[in-house]
């Protein structure tokens, strides 16, 4: 196993240098010049050139690069053009509110998408299956901004039960910062549980049909025991994988979600980043988002060989 | 005997209510403050910020009168080149640290030379500062600068701690030390920043609450509904289109000013090739192009009739705004018979605009109205970053941009129409032109200004580099619990009298 991982973390050095390239040069095709909008309203030519060769502009594009990439590998990943903060304090700050938001917004997708998926598979062509199927299917479709609006209007504004937005660190006061998570939780977990209700839901239908369940049955198990602890174990075998990929398709739907409910996280800093033209924050991000894919996915891909040993012997 | 124990205890109760009920002001605000430097700080958000932090050698009336803030008073010589500026003696900054002439010396030297300095436009007519004692400065000109009061009333004019300034270095915008009412305590960027109140504050009774809590919240429907749960007190810069919902509701008010600043369509005269087309070359063209604009419909279409139609750099509120000239109404016939007589019938014309949605609106109405007229208007709808570097490299023909205005009127029109002026970017020149501003700049009498002003103004508005639209009205949207509250056109939120009853 050990070896296993080596071996991809290995692998793992190439893609991740691939992709700082073209982060950085992607970036720069970008339209719009970042010292245009960090000079001031009134555009000083004499702070424009000062600030050019302050953040190294002038230098070719390959040069910039390889300072850029060199300092990264030193654990510098430069200063926000924005605000003169240190990038990687900047991403030490927001990782936890993002990771936050994306754990509890796993949990509820779990909650509420796998009993779904197992009543829906259990009572399959009922009127249950197909209610769940619509609450899916809408769950899949609403967009985030909407829901979130129309969530804090009733939830804030009519109702008065959570605050609209905001963000409170767990470790300051955990009771306030889950209730300002909720929201956002919800409406960005809604989408995830439709994915993860499809899938249980066929995964279950396809082990409710097989032999063991049947002689399951003839042994007179009860049904609870029967769905639970012996079809739903198999079952989650393929849910498992879902939910780790899924983790990649939170951080994104993170953007939108902390942009509505004014959540100080990493997605929000990336959008301000891009529209300030602040190069040396949205690489860092992007960087990091990457390095944390790559690990994601050497992790789900070492958990599938603890979960189904068979993949071991290849 | 029994009295003395309900006394007692009504005293308790009393005490823990005063105890209890330190107030703290939650402010949402439209955008997240950039560096908090006021050197190096460029956003006007962030000013919203500085004006509970930092105090400024001068300040202004909602009515745009210079009155004394740390400064006491100012003189000029005769020959317009050396003010004399007297301080008040009863100022710390919150490190303790003492306000003399001394630290404003420190600080205009900073404004000059800090190499990320944002204010050395500002404040480049000082040559140097003479220390004459502890409540008394000297501050020589190269050249007489008439805007430099009103400089002073805003970023060049705010006193920052020398000491901390030293110790900090660049680094001091991340906790500035000023001397204003409130203390900067805690930012978490994108999320919030905390003052708390100086209780060394020289004027500390005019100030009611213990913190303030500025919330960045961008989005505008978020925003309001902050504010109607009640997590907010009050936000600033309410979207025009919810001025009817919030006046309806009973547990909101609203308080509004115009804006110094102006929105219009900046014209490339002369920045390249793209300002070849009739439109770059022919001001009948361009005049027929302003004809053909119903200002007050745009107003009401796109703003509701919150915002004030405009058609100079100024609105018509503004003491200094050319009454010769009104907002024009609209004449589309006229606007046919310039066409024709400029001998371009149908002139087609690329109008860049921000992504913004409002500005697109905007643009698609004088689009609509323009095309009665004949001219054939295409928007193209850039982000902001790219607009302005277009714009810069005259890449664009018609550009529909703002600024969002100073105090003194030179801020407004100075740098946008003279041959040399660093926003230029319409690369429009004209000697006349650069002799009558240059004349206004450096007059320290109104009504000699106001002469040079009106007689530009008149010329500006027959050339037409820029076409002037709209002017962006302030809307404040507050708690009923709030009162005291006073609007300036110049956006900022100054808490002074301000009060909250729970």
């Amino acid at each position: 196993m050990l070896s296993f991982i080596g071996h991809r973390l290995l692998v793992a050095i190439p893609t991740i240098l691939l992709i700082s390239v073209l982060v950085f040069f992607l970036q720069k095709l970008l339209p719009g010049d970042p010292v245009l909008a960090l000079a001031g309203e009134d555009r000083n030519p004499e702070i424009l050139e000062y600030l050019r060769e302050k953040y190294r502009l002038n230098d070719p594009l390959y040069l910039q690069y390889f300072h850029w990439i060199g300092n990264a590998l030193r654990g510098d990943l430069g200063i926000s053009l924005r605000t003169q903060q240190p990038v990687l304090t900047l991403l030490a700050q927001k990782l936890p509110v993002t990771l936050q938001l994306a754990t509890m917004a796993l949990i509820i997708a779990v909650v509420i998408g796998i009993p779904a998926g197992i009543l829906s598979a259990y009572h399959k062509g009922t009127w249950i299956d197909w209610l769940a199927n619509v609450v899916a299917l809408s769950g899949l479709s609403v967009p985030n901004f909407w829901l979130g609006i129309m969530m804090i209007l009733l939830v804030s504004v009519k109702l008065g039960w959570l605050p609209a937005s905001g963000y409170q660190p767990f470790s300051e006061d955990p009771l306030q910062s889950i209730r300002t998570m909720l929201m956002p939780a919800f409406v960005l977990g809604t989408g995830l549980a439709a994915t993860l209700m499809r899938h249980t839901r066929s995964a279950m239908l396809g082990v409710l049909q097989s032999d063991y369940v049947r002689t399951a049955r003839a042994k007179g198990l009860s049904e609870k025991v029967v769905v639970i602890r012996h079809a739903l174990r198999n079952a989650l075998v393929p849910v498992v994988t879902v939910i780790t990929l899924l983790f990649g398709e939170l951080l994104a739907g993170a953007v939108l979600t902390e942009q509505i409910f004014t959540i100080p996280g990493f997605g929000k800093l990336v959008v301000d980043a891009v529209f300030n033209r602040d190069y040396a924050v949205v690489q860092g991000i992007v960087l990091c988002t990457a390095i944390a894919f790559v690990l994601m996915n050497i992790l789900s891909d070492a958990l599938y060989r603890v979960l189904n040993p068979k993949m071991s012997d290849r | 005997m029994k009295i003395r124990p309900i006394t007692t205890l009504a005293a308790t109760l009393m005490l823990t209510t005063t105890m209890a009920s330190a107030q703290d002001l939650r402010i949402g605000l439209a955008e997240d403050p950039d560096i908090l430097d006021p050197d190096q700080s460029r956003t006007f958000v962030g000013r919203i910020v500085y004006a509970s932090v930092c105090d400024k050698l001068v300040d202004i009336t909602p009515d745009l009168e210079i009155i004394p803030m740390l400064a006491t008073g100012w003189t000029w010589s005769d020959d317009g080149m050396t003010m004399t500026m007297t301080l008040r003696d009863d100022v710390t900054f919150h490190d303790g640290e003492p306000f003399n002439a001394e630290a404003v010396a420190y600080n205009i030297n900073r404004s000059k030379t800090l190499d990320e300095s944002r204010r050395k436009s500002e404040v480049a007519s000082i040559s140097g500062t003479n220390v004459v004692d502890d409540t008394t400065i000297e501050i020589m000109l190269s050249n007489p600068d008439a805007t430099l009061l009103a400089q002073f009333a805003d970023r060049s004019g705010m006193m920052v701690s020398p000491k901390a300034a030293e110790e900090m270095g660049l680094e001091f915008g991340a906790a500035p030390v000023c001397a204003g009412p409130y203390s900067f305590t805690e930012r978490v960027q994108q999320d919030r920043i905390v003052l708390t109140k100086y209780a060394d504050y020289y004027n500390a009774d005019n100030f009611a609450f213990d913190s303030v809590t500025f919330l960045p919240i961008t989005d505008d429907t978020v925003r309001l509904a902050n504010l109607r749960a009640g997590d907010v007190d009050m936000i600033e810069r309410l979207a025009a289109t919810d001025v009817a919902s919030v006046s309806a509701d009973d547990n909101l008010q609203l308080e509004q000013a115009v804006s110094l600043g102006y929105q219009g369509l900046t014209v490339n005269v002369a920045n390249g090739e793209k300002a070849g087309g009739p439109f770059g070359s022919d001001k009948r063209v361009r005049q027929a192009l302003s004809m053909a604009i119903d200002r007050e419909i745009i107003n009401q279409v796109v703003f509701e009739g919150a915002f004030a139609a405009g058609n100079q750099p100024y609105p018509p509120t503004s003491p200094w705004y050319n009454s010769d000239i009104p907002v024009p109404a609209r004449d589309v016939e006229g606007a046919i018979a310039l066409l024709a007589e400029a001998g371009v019938e149908n002139p087609t014309v690329e109008i860049q605009v921000s992504t913004n949605p409002v500005a697109q609106q905007v643009v698609q109405v004088v689009q609509a109205m323009a095309s009665e007229a004949g001219i054939t208007v295409n928007v193209v709808a850039k982000e902001f970053a790219t607009l302005l570097s277009e714009q810069s490299a005259g890449n664009y023909e018609i550009s529909q941009v703002g600024w969002s205005g100073r105090v003194d009127p030179d801020g407004n029109i100075h740098q946008f129409v003279t041959c040399e002026g660093g926003i230029n970017d319409s690369k429009y020149c004209n000697p006349e032109i650069d002799n009558l501003l240059n004349a206004a700049r450096t007059s320290n009498d109104p009504a000699t200004r106001k002469e040079s002003y009106d007689a530009a103004l008149a010329i500006l508005n027959d050339d037409k580099p820029l076409i002037y639209l709209y002017h962006q009205t302030w809307i404040w949207a507050l708690s009923d619990a709030i009162s005291g509250y006073t609007p300036y056109p110049d956006g900022m939120i100054r808490l002074s009298g301000v009060t909250k009853s729970e």
